[in-house]
């Protein structure tokens, strides 16, 4: 079973890297581009065979490792 | 006094710290992240300034949870004293043993160069040498020392007289100019700047031998 995180900084904390890219974007004559925000993305093997569980152990180790959930949010994708 | 320093992997500014408290008089060890246990009667622990595990996932976020932080926590909750210099306070913030968190830089760049700092509170041992208001310059070498809290932290902060060290010249995009906070029982600090790198003359300024010997005297006291 795989899982998949996102980790974005959450809505109201300032992205410098995300700003940086679209005044790049608008260099590059993308003009139309408003707003970037730049997270990661996590992927996870497991060795779980039931869903639901899967997805709280993941949990789990977001909220003890994998964000920092002072300045950041994550959500947690089951495949 | 007895201090440790923890050495990560990827700590560069392990050595100069156990210099700076050796020269205040301190009788240093030098501690392995992975072990367990910190000597006997330490006084104090610091957590040097580097790139510990590469800054991989976040800043400090690895070193964290390294084996060591249990001591390092237990040390704490005993009312004992800790330094995070750098990455040292990155990883304190990322142990939850100081609030907030260090971002990117605001406008990106590693910085490296003395700024000048303002003494904000007199009242810890780290910073008792000084008078409240002080200037003083320490050099800074980051590139995540972008401090951030949320309005109710600021204000607890601000209101238990906890923010140790301001920029007077914010070079990095920190709330409220903070360059170093203190714990609840002011005897935890954490900075981005490096005053182990200015205690000698002929590098960089003696400003921050000032801390090293406060911190003598404190256990002296005891």
């Amino acid at each position: 079973m795989k899982a998949r995180v996102h980790v974005m900084l959450k809505d109201g904390v300032l992205d410098p890297q995300g700003e940086a890219v679209r005044h790049a974007l608008a260099t590059l004559g993308f003009g139309g581009v408003t707003g970037v925000r730049q997270g990661k993305v996590i992927e996870l093997d497991l060795t779980a065979t039931d869903a639901a569980a899967a997805k709280t152990e993941v949990a789990k180790m977001c909220e003890k490792l994998l964000a920092n959930t002072v300045i950041e949010k994550y959500s947690v994708e089951i495949a | 006094m007895k201090a440790a320093v923890i050495t990560f992997p990827g700590s560069n500014c392990d050595r100069d710290l156990a210099v700076a408290f050796e020269r205040a008089g301190a009788t240093v060890t030098r501690v392995w992240h992975k072990d367990h246990e910190l000597p006997n009667g330490t006084d104090i622990v610091g957590l040097p300034g580097g790139f510990s595990f590469g800054d991989y996932l976040r800043c400090g976020a690895i070193a964290a949870r390294s084996p060591i932080m249990v001591a390092m926590a237990a040390h704490v909750a005993r009312g004992g004293h800790a330094i995070g210099i750098c990455n040292g306070f990155q990883i304190l913030t990322e142990t939850g043993l100081l609030p907030g968190a260090l971002m990117r830089n605001a406008g990106l760049a590693f910085l490296c160069k003395r700024v000048p700092l303002r003494i904000a509170t007199a009242d810890s041992a780290f910073t008792a040498g000084w008078a409240n208001g002080a200037e003083i310059r320490l050099p800074i070498a980051h590139h995540d020392g972008n401090y951030t809290i949320d309005a109710e932290g600021l204000k607890r902060l601000r209101g238990e007289d906890r923010i140790a060290f301001t920029y007077a010249d914010n070079p990095n995009g920190a709330m409220a100019d903070i360059a170093g906070i203190l714990s609840e029982n002011r005897r935890v600090l954490g900075l981005m700047p490096h005053p182990e790198r200015a205690v000698d003359p002929a590098l960089g300024g003696t400003d921050g031998a000032v801390m090293f010997k406060g911190l003598l005297d404190l256990a002296v006291a005891a």
